[in-house]
Parts: C-alpha cells; structure tokens; sequence
C-alpha cells in the first residue's frame, strides 16, 4: 500500500483537466482541446490501471481506503475505497472516456471546448460514484452526473433534444430524491454516514422495506427496469453517439451496482422479501422490449431497447440470489457496456456520415464497408450471446442463477434470448445485405483509422471475456462470494447453495 | 440616559441610526451627485457594524456570547442567533446595494434616497431580529416595512413600479393591522408583551386562555404575510415584478431572513408552549408554499415572477425548520437562508446584465443563447439555477440537505416527502432557465456588461456556490454557534 491517494487522483484528475481547457484554451481552439481531453483522459485510464494493478485480489474488503474528515459537525466524511465489484466499474468509466472523445472529435463539430468539458467532469463524477464509501459524497457524484448528462444531451442531441434532456434530467432526479430520503433516514438510524459501517447493519424490518422502495425507485430508474424505462429510448436517441455510449455504458451500470452495494449488502433481508416484484419486472423487461425492438425502425432506439432488455438479465441474476445469478450480472454488466457502446459506436460511424438513424435508409453496405460490416457482425453477435463472445458467458450465468432460482425465470429468460438474436440477426441483415442500391449508401467510406483505434480496446475485450472470463472474473469473484454468503447468512437463506462450481463454461 | 449596558448591547444599530441620519442630511443637502458616496458609505458603515456586532471589547462585554444579553429593560436582545442573523442581513443589504448603481444610472432615477432608505429598512431588520417584546417587534417591523414600500414605488414615473409599491403598502398595512390585533389580544389575556414572561407563564401552565391562541393566529398570519408563505403570498409576484430589479434582490433576501428570525424567535421563544397549536398552522403554510410554489411557478415566464414563486417555495422549505424546532431546527434554517440568500442575489445579478438595446428586460427568452454570446454569465445562471434546484455539487443542494435531514430526524416523514417531490417540480423551471440559455439560438447581442458591482454580486454568489460544497465547515460551524446561543 502505497501513501498515494490514487483513488482521488483518478477521480479528480478528469475534472482538473476540464478546468484547465476551461480556462487556458480558446474559443475556437478546438484542436487542442480535443488533445488536451484525450491526453487526460488517457492519464487517469493509465493512473486506473495503476490502481487495478495495487488491488489486492485476496482481500474481499475496501481496499486503497482514503479518510478525512470532511464536515465534523454532521459526521460526514471524506471516505474512498474501491473492493471487487466497484474496481471494474473504474476500470469501464476510464476506459469508455477516451473512447468518447475519440468519438467525439469526429462526431461533435460545434462547441467542441465545451464537449469536451462535459465529458471530463462527467469522467469525474462516474468514478466519483463508484470509489466513494460515504452516502452523502455518493449522491452527490450520483446525482452530479446529471448535469453534464443534460446538457450533453439538450446541447448537442438531435432534433427532439430538449424533451430527451428534460425526461432523462426529471425522471431519474425524482427517483434520486427519494433515495435521498432513504439515506436520511440511514444516516439518523445508523450515526454515521460511513456506507461501510451500513454493511452488515440491521436494520429494522418494517423500516427496510421502506428503505428498500426508496432505492428501488432511483435504481430502477437508473438501470432502467420496466416500467420505468421510458426515459431511456429517448435520451438514447437523442443523445450524440458519445452521449449514448456513456450513458449505456456506465450510467445504467449504476442501477446494477447501486442494487448489489446497497439493496444486497444493506438490506438484504428487504430484497429477499421483494426479489419476487423485481424479477417479475426484469423478466417482462426481458420480453417486453425485445419485443419492442423487433418493430423499431430507428435503430439507436433498437439497441436503446435491447439496452434494457440486457440490464434485465442484470436484476434477474442479482435478485436469483446464488452465486451463478451474482456472478452472471456481473458479466453481464462488463459485456454489455463494451457491446453495447460499440454498437452505439457503430450506429455512430454510419450516423455521422448520413446522419439519419432509419433503418430503412441503408442496405447492402457488406459490399461497400466490409470492415465496418465485420466489426458490426462481431458485437451484434456478441449481443446475440454467441459462444466465444462476452455476452454468452454473461447471460448464459445469469439464466443458470435463473434457473436455479426457479425453472420458468430460466425458460422466460432463454425466450428473451431468442428474440434478441431475432433482432439483432433482422436489424443485420437489414443493414448489411440485400442490394446495395442506394447512391449515398454506396458513397460511404469505409471505417478509418481513428474510427479502428475506437473499435479496437472494444473488440478485443469482448473476445477476452468471451474465451478467458476468468481474467475478469477472479478480481470480482471473492468480493462477489463473500457478498453473497454475507446475504445468506443475514437473510437465512441457504437453499440455493450453489451445486455448480464452475468458473467458465 | 442610556445606560452603558444597553449602548453596548445595541451598539452595531446605533452606528447605523447615526450614520442613517447623516446620510439623510448629506443626501438632502447635495442632492443626486452624491448618490454614489453615500451608498458606499452605507456599505462601510454595514461593514463597520458587522465588525462591531463580533468585535472583542464588545463581546467580552457581553461574556463572550454565551448568554442572551438584555437591552432596554428587555426590549431589545442580543445572542448569538441575533448576532449571525444580523451579520447576513448586513452583507446582503450591502450586496443589494451594489447591485443598485449600474440600474439606476442607466434607467436614470439616481436619487440619494436610495441608499439612506436601505439603511433605515436595515437598522429596522435588525431590531426585528433582536426584538424579544411585541413592541420592539412592532417598531422594528414597520421600521424595515416602511422603507420596503418606498423602494418598491422607487421608480415613480413607471406604472408597473407605482402599483407595486402601493399593492405592497396597501396588503403590508393590512397585515400591520392583523399583528397589532394579534398583540393586543395576546397582551389582554396574558397581561405582557414580554418574550420572557410569556415563555416563562406557559413552562408554568398560568397562561391557558383560549385568547392568548387566537392572537398568536393573528400574528401568525401576519409574519407569514411578511415571509410571503402560502396563503399570504399574493403580493409577492407582483410586487418582485413591478419594482426595480435592484429592490427586488434586495427584497428576496435580507428582509425575508429578517421576518424569518423574527417568526423563528416568536414561535421557538414565547409561542414555544403552544407548540401543539402552531404546528399545524405552520405545517400548512409550509406544504402549501412548497406545492404552490413549484406549480404556479411552472408557467410563469417573467424571470423576476419565476423567482418570486421560487421564493415562496424556499419559504415552504425554510418553515420545516422551524417545525423541527430546538437547536438542529433553527440552524437548518440558518444554513438554508445564508445559501439561499447567496444564490437568489447572484441570479438578480444575472438579471441586470440582461439589457438589450439601453432597456433591461426580464424574460425567460430574453436568456436565448446567453451560453453563445456572454458565455460567463452563462455559467454563472448555470450554477445559481443548479443550486437552487438542489442539485449536487452545488450548494443548494446542502440546504435542503440539512433541511430534509433534520426534518426525518424529527419524525416529519410525509413532509419530507412532500418537499423532495416539489423540489423536483421546481427543477423543471430551474431547467428551463438552463435550456433557453444552452439549448436555444442567441436572440442578439446584450449590451455591455454593468460596472463592477454587478459582477462582483455574481462573482461571489457562484463562487461561494461551489466554495460552501468544498469547505462546508466554516458555515456549518458558524450557524451551529448561532443555534446553541438560541433560547437558553
């Protein structure tokens, strides 16, 4: 252990350089604001690497801990520590970032100064959100991220841009609110504000169910779970590309982390008694989108449902209790932003180029960009959840956990399987094949340098998931486990003990 | 003669009398040239009484603040709570005042009186919050009331400005006349006027009569006419519309925290035995300032109107404290009044840079485009109105952080709730302020930025918006001081 704050230094050093563009660069300077965010951003993903290669993979508790005291009269304090779970979560908001301005300076030609500031303090606030081990600090970052998201949306968004930014802005601020509430009435009933001293703490049942609604509404907002994801299409849609990768690949990722932190590892016994609600909404999630998706013809807006229809499998398996469940959401997570932001990635590439989403306007592009047609084919079947690729390993977990919970969760589950390879095959083929008969279509060229350098981290992490999960799997296996028989023991819960052991399948 | 004890107790409000008054010859004899003196001379003399309220040789006199010390028999206390209110209410009539120059030397109407009006509406705030006896609350509230009404009719020769200062007149009589009812009675049926005495006959179960409630009513309903809580909230749209934009900042802040000191001490301080009776009267006012103040301001599209009704909401936010009551009540309401008098000054500011063509204007679409051509103040608006809404990491957000705390703290769970959900309703319109300059194309160039009065209103309220989220301690540490000298 090092004396190095690394975990401030991760998350303030994004912010640090928004203000430095903020202030030293100029108006029109975009050139070097571009490279003076992407040089940052670059600096905390290596300042995070650092930090994974610190993290001590034997140690189930917080680890890399920072405390100072930060407002004595109320007890509030100052406290960062990342364990098994929060630790990739760094990992994606670094990675993602520079990734986004990649797109960014291809996508975002007005403003850039001021996208590229947005960005950095929504780097800033991400990271803040995963490494924080105080409640109030937590929703500060949690709720803090609003601000960049909504101007990044209504400012550089698509035609409906100010009705995307005010849904996605006053939907997930009401359910932020009332989990502020909940966290008042922790904060009273335990002293302190220090989240680790509310791990483990009983709580009083009546008061947990409570508490338990509370966080489901911010959570099940933010992840988004049915029926309240209506927000999500839209800031998607709207978004500008780098706008929806962010969004789908770290903020939905903090309904899934919030649920596992605080509805597992706080109130357990409150999750076991509603886990009957969530799954029920995850798996009418799961089908009801997919469903959705089928007949979309815009097709960010297909891969917004499917976005949903995926952070289904993530509640399922969290709220199946069993380690098969637990491990399965959070493969499903991993796999999902890097697909899931590629294939924003992709909608961007052709975005950018005809700039209209219709489905409909393209077709045969296989014989005109056979290196975008491939990149293409390999999230979509990454999606899909074929074998060798992130997302089989995720959700063919979570569906076990399913399963093991319960047989008709699995069998409802592999039906939301299907369809998504349904729309995901559909949306490809309409894309890529049939005749290319379009002149614009023919006109495009295919992807270029800066656009492969997007791809590439993405690519290559989807297969590495894919082939050796367990890369990924032993940092957050302990942590995961050790949560998971935490939550048995509280909740006296030992019937689903796992009877399969397997770390890949 | 005064005695020496109670020269010293009200010290820092005998300098601003004197220097009052020597305006008031200073600006009768060399009429408007001097305009500009005088006001910085009002701002010295408010820095110079802020710094007697703390300095050492009186506070040694007064043992070091421990203990209320009592003034003019007992009209007239001073404790730590006075002490802090005052200090606020200093800053932000000085803060007002700044904002005053670059308005009135363009709009033309620069008269002397201005200043010396501020003054005397000031020197009248702080007797309101130090007023511990119905009749120096009568005399210090009419004192601030009667220059509020001159300032809100300043700009004679415009209709608007006229009508709102003789709607005010006519509704602040009214409301003076519900108080003095109110008083009368509870004097007739407890037979005192005193704070002290009337706490002490409640502790001690001799003040049971029917009418002693009944006057607390009246007054009640008065001070929350003062506060512009729901349902005497009427003139307050209005009124913050017709008055010249430097008098409306200046009415968003210092008085409403003086009326609020004042309604704190009458309902924690004599009232506090009819708690059970209050409760629910405040609990009303509250809900209903919340709500109404977030709804009715959805359709609004004056920006002075706007934050009119933002100001009844934050009213509705700011009586939870006082039904949380005790110590951790009075300070939530201190912390949330200091933030939120900070960020309403700072969104005035923003307002008076909004002038096209030699003429101010005051709509929401008059922002269009600001982040393109004035992209500063752009940001400032930003965080003020991110602020305002609550919205972390502004500071706005720890008010109603404390606020709310405290509130679940005291079992007010359904309030609570009730005020998270209209803070989201407030949020809308704080976003659209956010939307029109960001989202929508520039509708022309502004005129020239105002002097640097101006711009050091908004330099401090942004800063301070962002600076109380990092260092929060010196406030949280100060108001908690102002809390513990409250009531024993």
């Amino acid at each position: 252990m090092t004396s190095f704050p690394i975990l401030s230094a991760v998350t303030f050093v994004p912010l640090l350089g928004a203000l430095l563009i903020a202030l030293f660069v100029g108006k029109d300077n975009n050139k070097l604001a571009q490279n003076i965010a992407l040089f940052i951003s670059l600096v905390t993903f290596a300042l995070s690497c650092w930090m994974l290669q610190q993290f001590d993979v034997a140690q189930t508790a917080f680890q890399l801990v920072e405390r100072f005291v930060w407002i004595p009269t109320f007890n509030i304090a100052y406290i960062k520590g990342i364990d098994g779970i929060s630790v990739w979560f760094v990992m994606i908001s670094t990675l993602l970032t520079p990734i986004c301005i990649l797109s960014g300076i291809g996508g975002v030609h007005k403003r850039v100064k001021e996208f590229m500031i947005a960005l950095l303090v929504l780097e800033s606030m991400m990271i803040g959100v995963f490494t924080t081990l105080d409640f109030v600090l937590f929703y500060l970052f949690f709720e803090g991220i609003l601000i960049p998201m909504f101007l990044i949306i209504g400012i550089w968004g698509g035609e409906k841009r100010t009705y995307a930014a005010y849904k996605f802005f006053l939907y997930t601020f009401l359910g932020s609110v009332l989990m502020l509430v909940a966290i008042f009435a922790m904060v009273i009933q335990v002293g302190t504000t220090d989240m680790t001293a509310m791990i483990g703490y009983k709580f009083p049942p009546q008061m947990a169910m409570w508490l338990f609604l509370a966080f489901f509404a911010s959570f099940a907002v933010k992840t988004p779970m049915f029926p309240f994801h209506t927000w999500l299409p839209y800031a998607h849609v709207e978004a500008p590309t780098a706008g929806s990768v962010i969004l789908a690949g770290v903020l939905l990722k903090m309904g899934g982390y919030g649920f596992i932190r605080i509805a597992i590892q706080m109130l357990p016994q409150a999750s076991h008694t509603f886990a009957p609600l969530v799954i029920g909404l995850s798996l009418i999630g799961i089908i009801y989108t997919s469903l959705v998706a089928l007949a979309q013809t815009d097709m960010k807006k297909l891969i917004a449902y499917s976005s949903v229809a995926h952070m289904g499998y993530v509640t399922l398996g969290i709220f199946s209790f069993n380690e098969q469940g637990f491990d399965g959401a959070m493969m499903v997570m991993l796999s999902h932003t890097f697909v899931a932001a590629a294939l924003f990635l992709c909608v961007g590439v052709v975005y950018d180029r005809m700039h209209t989403r219709e489905i409909a306007r393209y077709g045969g592009m296989a014989t005109n960009m056979p290196k975008y047609a491939l990149v293409f084919m390999l999230f979509m079947l990454a999606s899909v959840g074929l074998p060798g690729t992130s997302g089989f390993v995720g959700e063919f977990l979570a569906m076990q956990g399913a399963f093991l919970a319960n047989s008709w969760y699995g069998l409802i589950a592999a039906l939301g399987m299907v369809l998504g390879a349904a729309y995901m095959l559909w949306l490809y083929r309409r894309l890529f094949y049939g005749t290319l008969d379009k002149d614009d279509v023919r006109a495009m060229p295919d992807l270029n340098a800066r656009e492969i350098t997007m791809f590439a981290p993405l690519l290559i992490l989807v297969l590495w998931i894919g082939i050796h999960p367990s890369t990924f799997r032993s940092i957050y296996a302990p942590t995961l486990e050790k949560a998971l028989s935490d939550f048995q023991v509280q909740t006296g819960d030992q019937s689903q003990n796992a009877q399969f052991q397997g770390d890949t399948p | 003669m005064i005695n020496p004890q109670t020269f010293m107790v009200a010290l820092p409000e005998i300098l601003i009398a004197l220097m009052g008054l020597l305006c008031l010859i200073l600006a009768a004899a060399c009429g408007p040239r001097v305009t500009r003196h005088i006001g910085i001379l009002a701002i010295a003399t408010f820095a110079l009484a802020g710094f007697l309220l703390f300095c050492h040789f009186r506070m040694r006199f007064l043992l070091n603040g421990a203990l209320p010390v009592y003034g003019f028999g007992t009209q007239f206390v001073d404790d730590s709570f006075a002490r802090y209110v005052k200090a606020v209410i200093l800053g932000a009539s000085a803060l007002s005042l700044l904002l005053s120059w670059s308005y009135f030397e363009k709009d033309g109407d620069h008269r002397p009186e201005y200043p010396v009006l501020i003054i005397f509406a000031t020197l009248g705030m702080m007797l309101m919050a130090s007023a511990s006896n119905f009749i120096s609350l009568y005399v210090g509230l009419e004192l601030q009331s009667l220059p509020l009404y001159v300032l809100a009719a300043f700009r004679r020769d415009t209709l608007k400005s006229s009508e709102a200062g003789l709607k005010y007149f006519a509704l602040g009589a009214l409301s003076s006349g519900l108080l003095l009812y109110g008083v009368s009675l509870i004097y007739g049926f407890a037979g005192t006027t005193d704070f002290v005495s009337l706490a002490i006959g409640f502790r001690d179960h001799t003040l049971i009569h029917p009418g002693v409630v009944v006057g607390m009513v009246f007054v009640c309903a008065a001070l929350a006419f003062k506060l512009s809580g729901v349902p005497f909230h009427m003139w307050a749209p209005d009124v913050y519309e017709g008055a010249p934009t430097p008098v409306t900042a200046f009415f968003a802040s210092a008085p409403k925290l003086a009326a609020l000191a004042l309604f704190t001490r009458f309902l924690l301080e004599p009232m506090n035995g009819l708690a059970s009776q209050w409760h629910q009267i405040v609990f009303f006012i509250s809900v209903a300032s919340m709500l109404w103040g977030a709804f009715a301001g959805l359709v609004q599209s004056n920006l002075k109107r706007l934050l009119a009704y933002s100001s009844i909401a934050n009213v509705g936010y700011l009586l939870v404290g006082i039904l949380v009551g005790g110590k951790a009540g009075v300070q939530v309401i201190l912390i949330y009044f200091t933030i939120y008098a900070l960020n309403t000054l700072g969104a005035f500011a923003v307002i008076l840079c909004l002038r096209r063509n030699g003429k101010s204007t005051e709509e929401i679409t008059d922002l269009s485009g600001l982040s393109k051509t004035n992209p500063v103040v752009a940001l400032v608006m930003t965080v003020l109105m991110f602020s305002m809404a609550g919205v972390p990491p502004m500071a706005g957000f720890f008010g109603k952080y404390f606020v709310f705390l405290s509130a679940i703290d005291a079992g007010l769970v359904p309030l609570t709730i009730i005020g998270v959900l209209s803070s989201v309703v407030t949020a809308y319109y704080y976003l659209r302020i956010v939307k029109v300059m960001y989202f929508d194309e520039p509708i022309g160039v502004l005129d020239p930025l105002p002097d640097w009065g101006v711009k050091t209103v908004m330099a401090i309220s942004s800063l301070s918006m962002i600076g109380i989220t990092i260092m929060p301690s010196p406030l949280i540490d100060q108001t908690l001081k102002a809390a513990r000298g409250f009531i024993g």
